[in-house]
């Protein structure tokens, strides 16, 4: 693996469009997947290393990231539903009950 | 019979328990008064039988303790809950649950129809374990305890009548005048713990350790200290110079609560407990002779006062200050049991005063409602000629007011006479003894005139009250009137028990009774007093017919002035106004004491209230409430609610914390 560079390159790029996404976003849907592309963003890095130093525990790494990934999206996207439920909007600014 | 000592307390208590909790349910009158005098009397059945017993020891083995369980042990420092039981203390509980349950059988009769009867009762249950505990206490704290629930009920009793303010004043005065006094006592029981402890480590608080310890005492110094700090709690108590003011306000209360508590028993604590420490008070001949000063001074000060009141129940007040001052007399001569006996036989007379004033105030109070009237049932001005309507108070009244003047035969004057003869004869105040037993014949003498003067006033001449009411009139039925006779004919037997031996016809039992416990004083006494000549029998027996004159003269003149030629009084006032204003206005000492002590406390009071508390606490306070709120003024923009501001202020941290971990 020579050009580890170009995929870290990828990889924080990755990370910088989902991290503004999830600032810039109102629609929690898309701020979900945000947040997904800035999980497999650290994914790409962690596999870069892994081939990279010839090491797997990185890749191991991934399968873990992968699965807890996947029960997040199951509980936030039932979080989301049920916001849904009350208020008729997935729009962020309507999460406002607790502020002061 | 020893053993069962804890009884005596534990039975008033339970009363209290019972109506106190459960008297508002009960409603019955007859078993709410019944329950709390039953009560009382089983503690006195008791309390007969300790006496029996007692009675059948020899003098040595009669002081006996009954730690009943142990209370405060901290280090070297030992308190039990333990009663002691010894003549003196005997005594004490013979008078207070004697007394005490023919006061609670008057109340029944008395309080009828009041509101809150079950609240009086469970007080005065409550008061009767106080004061029992007091009496029976083996070491200061136990007797501690029951010094303050005494003062907590007698603020209570006084308090009955809370709606009326000048009761709620009434009792708020006694307590804060208490309150002096406790601090005196609670310096002195610290002062003796403290020299007993460091300099001869013996940590104790015991009576009987004290005791047996008080040959290490000094004469004088530190004792003196002790001895006047407790002698400061005895005046608060027991209503003497210069705290006696809150007596004659105590009137506010109920009449029995006056007849038991502000004459007969509580009253009466700061004696006992002189009695109690003789020991330590004999030590110091200073103290002794501040004793028998202000006791003396007492004794003519209320006296005079007594003269020129027109409520009956504050002439008794006064009455019983003065004759507290006589017993106090009596303390400070080193006359222990004849004090503890005029205790004793004022506790029979002036019980049963109370409760014949209370029986007449019972009957004008029923006769003036009758004819809604708003005359006071307490002035002795619209009384008079009561003597047929109401023979059974007259007679016992009449009796006791005898007693109590000091006429040959009758209690009062085998007491009163025996403390006189000591003020006179005593071996510790040299020279001073004739100003002192001149000073109590002459109370002595003003003593006789105002009580003759109220008899005459309430029970002879023509009827002065509302002549419409007069028809109401009528004497009050048994459950008031045994009482009355049962306590009338102890003043006048009570006194056969202390005879001078002077008259020789009956040992002086009570002397004789008592002198295991003031032995011990007694010798201590003897060290430093003067041997003087003692004075023949001769002197002895022209002293106590010159003190029955003393008497009949004060008899005298009030008949003159309120039978034989009524204008007199007026034509006296008339004549010497100022005098009478300043008695009549009790010497303006409530105005003394509100000028030097309460409007300052009033001012001090203010001035933290309006100038510190809402300046300088509440500036405080309300400053760092006011900084707080600015600051969070600036930082609630922070919370600003927008998730996207959150998350960008975590990834701004994030990035800074990897900025400089990569860039340092």
């Amino acid at each position: 693996m020579e050009n580890l560079n170009s995929y870290l390159i990828v990889s924080a790029l990755l990370f910088a469009i989902g991290t503004i996404g999830v600032l810039t976003r109102k629609n929690v849907i898309v701020m979900f997947m945000c947040i997904e592309l800035m999980l497999n963003a650290v994914n790409l890095t962690f596999v870069a290393f892994s081939r990279h130093l010839g090491n797997l525990d990185g890749q191991v790494f991934v399968f873990f990231i992968m699965t807890v990934a996947a029960a997040e999206a199951a509980v936030g996207l039932a979080l989301i539903i049920a916001f849904f439920n009350n208020k008729e909007s997935i729009d962020v600014d309507d999460v406002n009950l607790m502020k002061w | 019979m020893f053993d069962k000592v804890w009884l005596i307390p534990l039975f008033p208590l339970i009363g209290f328990l019972i109506n106190g909790f459960f008297g508002k349910k009960i409603k019955n009158e007859a078993v709410i008064g019944g329950i709390g005098t039953l009560m009382i009397f089983l503690s006195f059945l008791v309390s007969c039988g300790i006496l029996m017993q007692m009675v059948g020891l020899p003098p040595e083995q009669r002081v006996f303790e009954k730690v009943l369980f142990p209370w405060i042990h901290s280090g070297s420092f030992k308190a039990d809950m333990a009663f002691l039981v010894d003549p003196l203390s005997v005594v004490m509980i013979m008078v207070v649950t004697g007394v005490g349950s023919l006061i609670h059988l008057y109340s029944i009769g008395y309080m009828h129809g009041e509101e809150g009867f079950y609240r009086f009762f469970a007080y005065l249950n409550l008061f009767c374990m106080s004061m029992l505990l007091l009496v029976l206490g083996s070491n200061m704290l136990v007797m501690f305890i029951g010094w303050e629930g005494v003062g907590l009920c007698s603020y209570l009793l006084i308090g009955y009548y809370f709606h009326k303010k000048s009761a709620g004043d009434a009792a708020k005065k006694a307590f804060v005048m208490n309150r002096v006094g406790d601090f005196g006592f609670l310096i002195g029981l610290f002062t003796l713990y403290w020299w007993f402890g460091s300099n001869h480590n013996i940590w104790t608080v015991n009576f009987v350790e004290i005791k047996a310890a008080s040959h290490l005492l000094p004469y004088g110094g530190v004792v003196t200290f002790a001895s006047l700090c407790f002698f400061l709690g005895a005046t608060g108590k027991s209503a003497q110079l210069p705290l006696f003011t809150w007596l004659p306000d105590a009137m506010e209360g109920p009449t029995p609560v006056s007849a038991l508590i502000h004459a007969a028993t509580m009253v009466t604590a700061g004696v006992y407990m002189i009695g109690r420490m003789s020991f330590v008070f004999v030590k110091s001949p200073e103290t002794m002779m501040v004793i028998a000063v202000v006791g003396a001074a007492t004794a003519i000060f209320a006296a005079t006062i007594g003269t020129a009141q027109n409520d009956i129940k504050r002439v008794l007040a006064y009455s019983t200050v003065s004759q507290l001052g006589f017993m106090f007399l009596a303390m400070g001569v080193g006359a222990f049991s004849a004090g503890i006996f005029h205790l004793m036989t004022h506790a029979f007379f002036k019980a049963c005063l109370f409760l014949g004033s209370g029986s007449v105030i019972h009957a004008m109070h029923h006769a003036l409602h009758k004819i809604h009237s708003n005359d006071d049932a307490q002035d002795m001005r619209n009384m008079g000629g009561l003597k047929s309507t109401m023979p059974i108070t007259f007679l016992t009244f009449l009796v006791s007011t005898i007693a109590i003047s000091g006429i040959p035969g009758f209690s009062g004057f085998f007491s009163k006479d025996e403390i006189l003869w000591m003020a006179f004869a005593n071996a510790y105040h040299g020279n001073l003894n004739f100003v002192l037993w001149g000073i109590g014949a002459i109370a002595a003498c003003f003593t006789a005139f105002y009580m003759f003067r109220l008899v005459f006033m309430t029970f002879f001449g023509e009827c002065r009250i509302n002549p419409k009411a007069k028809g109401y009139l009528h004497e009050s039925p048994l459950v008031i009137t045994i009482p009355l006779m049962v306590l009338g004919f102890l003043a006048v037997v009570g006194g056969y028990l202390g005879m001078p031996k002077l008259l020789g016809m009956l040992p002086n039992y009570f002397e004789h009774w008592l002198e295991p416990v003031f032995s011990l004083a007694n010798e201590y006494g003897s060290k430093y007093a003067h041997h003087g000549a003692h004075p023949s029998h001769a002197v002895e027996w022209g002293l106590m017919g010159l003190s029955v004159v003393i008497a009949l003269v004060g008899i005298a003149i009030a008949f003159t002035m309120y039978v034989r030629n009524t204008e007199l009084p007026g034509r006296f006032v008339a004549s010497f106004p100022t005098l009478h204003r300043a008695v009549f206005n009790k010497w303006y000492i409530d105005e003394i004491y509100d000028y030097i002590f309460v409007n300052p406390c009033k001012a001090a009071g203010q001035f933290l209230w309006k100038g510190f508390d809402v300046i300088v606490v509440d500036g405080v306070v309300n400053g760092v409430a006011n900084v707080i709120m600015g600051f969070s003024g600036i930082f609630r923009y922070m919370q600003s609610g927008y998730i996207y501001n959150y998350a960008f202020s975590m990834v701004l941290g994030v990035v800074v914390m990897l900025g400089y971990f990569i860039f340092k």
